[in-house]
């Protein structure tokens, strides 16, 4: 039980999803430094709520029942998961725009709440296939949800950048989830690729970008009251 | 490319057709798609309802074999999971125990304390039963360790050994501890969870019958002791269960107990769904949610939002629920779980192509047919619908190749399912569609339709029928919002969230679903608990329920024997069916009257057949998990249960106690244990009454104090508001009050109407042709231009008519304004803020010849010309206010010369006959468009005629005065571009001494003695096919609106045209143009297009209002509009989404101003209105005079020192925005 309860629980470290529905609010604040700590809290608890979820769907992957207390182990375990997920969320959500901004480059794709919703239950989707589809191989699973992934960029983000940053995340996750696995903070149930999962940066990757997609959407608000704002002045 | 070309042609083609097809025959095409859905979902009833609840098989004990793993095709009856092995055979021994008889030196702990005490010895019996060389060791489920979560229980379920369980699991099955333990019930209970639990308990699963029916505790009336010691087996021998049985029969026989022994039911398990599975499953469905939320919400502009997301979603769900349907009638079971891939194929599915249908369709021009409508709509969005249609096919073939036996099948359904929802969107989506639109359009009609019937005759007079009267209306001068639900404004944050609460009874809803989804869970996790609970009930309730007494025959304790000789053999126990035989030997043996106690009696009825039964259907499940043992999606097999009957005396009760029992509290009697369920009852009764009486009373002062008290009246106490009130919105608000007092600049004998500002000066012209040229910044007239020959044109044939206009100009006053502008065709401008003559033109009477127009201006007017000069006769050379700011030369130059230059007569003569179209100011010099076509340049401050230019025939609609160029636009559809030279004699300058103008430092001065020419540069003949109707110029480029549907921008320099913007389906009414080379343009088909001035490409078109859009605004982040439907949105600029829109007075009018980035001004019946852009709110309603008031305000200036200009009737209003208004927010 332990062991599963640990097992890939940083699946979703830099994922995060959905559920403002305080957009309108949001377009109140007109303090710059105000949005943005909202804007991090917002991501912030999407990471939480998100890596809780996404390691429930994993926990379930090897064990069938549930002795009633297997919610507490899940919150005990390792608890500070899913801050650090958090935490990730907030980063990443923040890095997009502000690259995007940098670059000069705005994301145009279909941004709206809707889309954004459907990013998220994707990438929700693929957590679940990977945790409940049964693959003939490791190198199946991880090549399908590498597909997926580059699926979901394509579908919901397609620019170069996001592409870019996304990759850079899922590498570096990676590489922190593999020193801490090996200096045995936690361990895989069953790892197939250097003491971890191999799926673990296509999952990484969507992650990041489902995040990434959030925090731009977050931001388009940030950017009309900064308009606004500066009009006013 | 040219494929691709010939292919996108096609499908644009075809669809056009189908949305033909679709909209001239909804209600078949309805009819055949329901038909088809219910066709494709015919299979699913062949589907086994999901559901965790087990399902049961009964076989015969006698002919049973383990069934084999292959299926028999031909045992139809049998189900498909009952195949191979089960998990367990589970063998139970129910034990019923009493002491009887019972008599009253008993205390009530030896109600159970010695038939707990048997099982002990029943447990060896069993545990050491050999039949031939066969023990139970050998038979029984042999479990391991139990599940580590569950340390806790480890003392008390068997592990590493057989999985047997009874009572004695509490002590260990060691009956030193047992007599030992000084109290049994804190023993068992100290297992029970605390709180509510739908589960299966250790109590539970140890006696293995439901908790009420064990009979240990002290209160209890049967004093029967029953429970039941459970055996699971891994194989089954008949041999060995029957000997068991028989075993056990022979050891402690139960007297006519007929319980039935040939039936053994097998129980399949469904796949659990526990509450950690629940949670990511719930999250899925709430992303989902969202998801279907933040769609719909994009529908718009449509008649039934709701109808239309209604049908989304019903178009999205029916196609999966076609899909499987299909899927089932092609022999595809569907294996994955049907819950969790759900969520996913509506996203996969998604609801885009529906919201881009409507999107599409709802942008289609309204003044064509529904059923072009919805074939454009449909059109002009083949190609991306087919294009993500393609992609996504491609996506999930991909996904079909992975191979992955999970991830084929989801594709294979959601190739189904996209079909499906193909179709769906095509036949169903649509049609539905197009009956709204149509609604729509019904309901525009009739909203217009008084409208309409006014409109037809062109010709204005008594000839006009006398229109129905208006609507009854408050009073005119106020501006009335909408009741507070339907108006959508930007609150304060605090008050938004309140309100939102309060509109969407969020807190009511939300206690009502959480409530009706606590006693789903309930009665779906726990039906057979619940049930038992509630049979309980009742039988405790029922004066019949033990035994099924009929009520007459007065028997009043039910078993009444209290008789020891009757009960000591423990025979003849009732008969569990013959209802008669009971109640004779109740009576027989009993004495009823002198029965103080009753003896338990021990009774075998079919209820304990399968007393399972009444265990929560989770018992087995949790039993086995317990050893992580899984019976999801497998069965157990349940063998006919062995009745044990024990009869113990009360000697062997007393042998047993433990010298603490003695020390428990007398047994209270039986009427006040009844009395205490009753009260237990009744208790929880009250309890839950005055939870929600308090729940009642919270949600209603909830309901007060976040309402407003006229929740839902629609505003009518804003509509009434007092003259010179200040608005008060609905919670009490009102701004800080600081009167603004107009200054009002009298001197037209007229109605304005045109007005040109250049921020210091400030040009109107009346009706008559006099011009005015006044201080912006203190309101003093400097120059009057007369209209000398106003007299010869207006005096002729208008007295006649004046009766007619009478009326006519009272009801047009309170009318809407497709009327005035289409009857009046000459009268000024109705609207927009600039002083062109936009909406006057009508296609119609740009055909006529100018004259004819002309005239009817004249005859318009007649009545007030006559009236004005009756008025203004004693006062032709006014008397001006004197201008102590006026400088020297000003004086001067009033002085100097006559308010009728003797130079102008010779001048300008017969052109008095026209009247003024068009006005501009720029430095000091105005020009002036006349119906003629005649431009002139008149000098703002000496009110001279400085240059005429006469080339052009056709009367001028609109100027643009840019630098030294003037653009105008003809009625004819030419565009005329003049230069203005300003040579400055030399002489002349010496003479007159330096001209400089110190008030008037930053314009472009124009000093009286230069001599000014305007030559007509270059005249685009054919600029429009139609008459322009707005022009407008900024940031080097001028742009032109038209009739014809185009609007066209041209380079100001070198008059060349850029770019012919099409995209409106009607004629442009507004443009707005800045320096920031913004361009907006609105039309008479209510739509707002965004312009890129520079690549001349349209970004952003939405459709903002029923009828035309008369006026537009922008500021930075926003535009602002205005309509005929007395609607003005405020649209987010950079994305073309409606930030909100304000619902003004019927007629309240159309101009618009913006202030300052927030401040937003328009004008209304005889007042001006500022508002809050950010929040929406009315600021202030600042009232222009005392007398007129069904004077509307027409155009409104901004001045560069925020004040704003107004006509207001015969006068012009100057107000000063005070700075409080800028600082509110």
């Amino acid at each position: 039980m332990a062991d599963n309860s640990l097992s890939s629980v940083d699946v979703s470290a830099l994922s995060s999803g959905a559920l403002m529905r305080r957009g309108p609010y949001i377009s109140m604040i007109t303090n710059r430094t105000m949005n943005l700590l909202i804007r991090a809290a917002m991501l912030f608890m999407v990471g939480v709520f998100l890596a809780l979820v996404l390691n429930l769907l994993q926990v379930q992957r090897n064990v069938t029942l549930f002795p009633p207390d297997v919610l507490s182990s899940v919150f005990s375990s390792a608890w500070w998961v899913p801050p650090c997920c958090g935490t990730a969320a907030a980063l990443i959500g923040l890095l997009y725009p502000c690259m995007d901004r940098r670059l000069g480059e705005p994301h145009k794709l279909k941004r709206e709440w809707s889309n954004v919703m459907r990013c998220v239950a994707v990438f929700v989707g693929i957590n679940h296939a990977s945790a409940k589809v049964d693959f003939a191989n490791n190198v199946q699973l991880s090549l399908t949800l590498a597909a997926l992934s580059v699926g979901l960029w394509w579908t919901f983000d397609r620019s170069r950048s996001g592409f870019g940053l996304g990759v850079v995340i899922a590498i570096l996750a990676t590489l922190a989830t593999q020193l801490l696995v090996y200096n045995g903070v936690f361990q895989y149930t069953s790892p197939d690729f250097l003491y971890i999962r191999s799926w673990l940066p296509c999952i990484f990757f969507a992650g990041v970008i489902t995040v990434g997609n959030i925090g731009r959407q977050l931001a388009l608000y940030e950017y009309k009251v900064n308009q606004e704002k500066t009009h006013q002045d | 490319m040219t494929v691709r070309e010939r292919i996108r042609q096609n499908i644009s083609a075809a669809f056009y057709r189908h949305g033909l097809l679709c909209a001239s025959y909804p209600v078949p095409i309805i009819l055949f798609t329901s038909a088809s859905i219910l066709t494709c979902c015919y299979p699913l009833l062949k589907l086994p309802l999901p559901g965790t609840g087990p399902v049961e098989f009964t076989t015969g004990v006698r002919d049973y074999s383990t069934p084999s793993h292959e299926s028999q095709g031909d045992l139809s009856e049998r189900p498909d999971w009952y195949r191979g092995p089960p998990v367990a055979y589970i063998q139970q021994v129910l034990v019923k125990a009493a002491v009887s008889p019972w008599d009253n030196s008993l205390v009530p702990v030896d109600v159970f304390r010695s038939p707990l005490g048997r099982v002990f010895s029943v447990l060896e019996e069993i545990r050491n039963h050999v039949y031939t060389d066969r023990s139970l060791e050998a038979l029984c489920l042999q479990v391991t360790d139990l599940l580590p979560g569950l340390r806790r229980m480890q003392a008390v379920l068997p592990e590493h050994g057989c999985l047997l369980v009874s009572p004695g699991n509490y002590w260990q099955n060691r009956r030193d501890l047992f007599d030992a333990d000084p109290d049994l019930l804190k023993t068992v209970h100290q297992h029970e969870p605390k709180g509510l639990h739908t589960s299966a308990t250790l109590k539970d699963l140890l006696f293995g019958v439901p908790g009420k029916q064990t009979g240990v505790n002290l209160y209890s009336k049967k004093r029967v002791v029953t429970y039941t010691i459970t055996i699971a087996l891994s194989s089954y021998d008949a041999r060995f269960v029957a000997s068991l049985r028989a075993r056990l029969k022979q050891l402690h026989p139960s007297a006519n107990c007929t319980l039935r022994e040939d039936h053994m039911v097998h129980v399949h398990f469904k796949e659990e769904i526990g509450i950690a599975e629940l949670i990511p499953l719930v999250t899925t469905y709430i992303i989902l949610f969202a998801y279907i939320y933040f769609s719909t919400r994009k529908i718009d502009m449509v008649k039934s939002k709701w109808g239309l997301a209604l049908a989304a979603v019903v178009t999205v769900l029916s196609s999966l629920l076609m899909s499987v349907g299909l899927c089932t009638l092609f022999g595809l079971t569907p294996t994955l779980n049907g819950g969790e891939i759900f969520p996913y194929l509506v996203v996969v599915i998604g609801l885009e192509n529906v919201l881009v249908l409507t999107k599409s369709v709802v942008s289609t021009p309204v003044d064509l047919e529904v059923k072009l409508r919805i074939a454009q709509g449909l059109s002009n969005e083949s190609w991306s619908i087919m294009k993500n249609m393609a992609t996504e096919l491609c996506i999930i073939l991909i996904g079909y190749f992975t191979f992955v036996p999970a991830i084929q099948e989801f594709c294979l359904f959601a190739v189904v399912g996209l079909v499906s929802d193909f179709f769906l969107q095509m036949f169903f989506f649509t049609t539905v569609l197009s009956i709204d639109i149509r609604r729509m359009e019904l309901a525009d009609l009739n909203r217009r339709l008084p409208a309409e019937a006014g409109m037809p005759p062109p010709k204005p007079g008594p000839l006009r029928p006398r229109e129905t009267p208006p609507p009854p209306r408050p009073s005119p001068h106020t501006i009335t919002l909408q009741a507070p639900a339907f108006r959508n404004l930007r609150l304060p944050k605090r008050l938004r969230v309140v309100y939102f609460l309060a509109r969407t009874r969020l807190a009511q809803r939300i206690i009502m679903v959480g409530t009706v989804i606590w006693i789903g869970i309930l009665v779906y996790t726990d039906p057979a608990g619940l049930r038992t609970f509630l049979a309980a009930q009742v039988s405790e309730q029922s004066p019949l329920g033990e035994a099924g007494l009929p009520p007459h025959l007065g028997v009043a304790p039910v078993f009444p024997g209290g008789d020891p000789t009757s009960t000591l053999s423990g025979l003849p126990a009732p008969e569990p069916t013959p209802l008669p035989e009971n109640q004779s030997q109740g009576h027989r043996a009993a004495h009823p009257e002198v029965a103080p106690v009753s003896s338990p009696q021990i009774t075998w009825g079919p209820e304990d057949e399968e007393l399972w039964r009444r265990l929560s259907f989770r018992h087995w499940p949790s039993l086995f998990s317990y050893y992580n043992i899984t019976l999801a999606k497998r069965y157990i097999s349940i063998l006919p249960v062995i009745p044990v009957t024990l009869h113990l005396s009360p000697q062997e009760a007393i042998d047993t106690r433990h010298p603490q029992d003695t020390h428990h509290a007398p047994p209270p009697s039986i009427k006040t244990s009844d009395l205490q369920t009753d009260l237990t009852l009744y208790k929880v009764a009250a309890l839950g009454l005055f939870a929600g009486v308090v729940l009642v009373l919270l949600l209603f002062c909830l309901y007060r104090v976040l309402c407003p008290r006229n929740y839902g009246q629609n505003g009518v106490p804003h509509g009434r508001r007092r003259r010179g009130d200040l608005p008060c919105d609905e919670y009490g608000y009102s701004p800080p009050i600081s009167e603004i007092s107009p200054l009002l600049l009298r001197g037209h004998s007229m109605d304005i109407e045109c007005l040109a500002s250049d921020g210091m000066l400030l040009a109107s012209c009346c009706l008559v042709g006099h011009i005015r040229v006044w201080d912006a910044q203190t309101g003093d007239c400097l120059t009057v231009i007369p209209n000398n020959g106003l007299r010869r044109s207006s005096s002729s044939g208008c007295w006649e008519h004046r009766d007619g206009w009478d009326h006519i100009s009272a009801c047009e006053a309170e009318n809407i304004f497709p009327i005035r502008r289409r009857t009046t065709p000459a009268r000024p401008a109705l609207f927009g803020d600039q002083p062109d003559l936009t909406p006057l033109i009508d296609t119609n009477f740009g055909l006529s010849p100018p004259s004819q127009a002309l005239s009817s201006s004249g005859f318009d007017f007649g009545g007030l010309v006559e009236k004005a000069y009756q008025e203004h006769e004693p006062s032709p050379t006014l008397a001006f206010p004197p201008s102590p700011p006026a400088s020297q030369q000003r004086r001067r130059s009033l002085g100097d010369q006559p308010v009728l230059p003797p130079e102008l007569p010779p001048q300008n003569n017969g052109d008095w006959d026209s009247s003024v179209w068009a006005m501009e100011l720029r430095g000091n010099l105005i020009a002036t468009g006349r119906s003629s076509g005649k431009l002139e340049l008149w000098d703002a401050v000496e009110g001279s005629l400085r240059c005429s230019n006469e080339d052009g025939v056709s009367g001028i609609t609109a100027l643009a005065f840019l630098n030294n160029r003037i653009v105008a636009a003809r009625l004819n559809g030419s565009l005329d571009f003049f230069t203005v030279e300003i040579t400055k004699p030399l002489g002349l300058l010496q003479y007159r001494g330096p001209p400089g103008r110190g008030s008037l430092p930053p314009s472009p001065c124009y000093s009286s003695e230069d001599v000014i020419s305007c030559q007509l540069t270059r005249s685009v003949q054919c600029a429009h096919q139609k008459p322009i109707t707005v022009l407008k110029a900024a940031a080097g480029r001028v742009v032109t609106g038209s009739q014809d549907h185009t609007v066209r921008v041209y380079r100001l320099e070198d008059s060349c045209c850029l770019f012919t913007l099409q995209g409106h389906s009607g004629g442009i009414t507004a443009i707005y143009i800045d320096q920031t080379m913004v361009l907006a343009s609105g039309g008479q088909d209510g739509t707002i297009c965004v312009w890129d001035v520079l690549t001349g490409s349209r970004v952003s078109h939405v459709y903002g209002h029923r009828g035309d859009v008369t006026s537009l605004v922008c500021t930075t982040s926003c535009i602002i509009s205005s309509g005929l439907d007395d609607l003005i949105c405020i649209w987010d600029r950079s994305t073309g989404i409606k930030l909100y829109s304000i619902q003004q007075e019927v007629g309240c009018g159309a101009s618009l101003g913006v202030i300052s980035e927030s401040l937003l001004v328009t004008g209304g019946q005889g007042c001006v209105s500022f508002w809050d852009l950010n929040y929406g709110d009315l600021l202030q309603t600042v009232y222009l005079g005392q007398s007129s008031e069904g004077q509307s305000v027409r155009q409104l200036l901004v001045l560069d020192n925020a004040a704003i200009v107004c006509d207001f009737g015969s006068e012009l209003s100057l107000v000063y925005v005070p700075s409080v208004l800028e600082k509110l927010d």
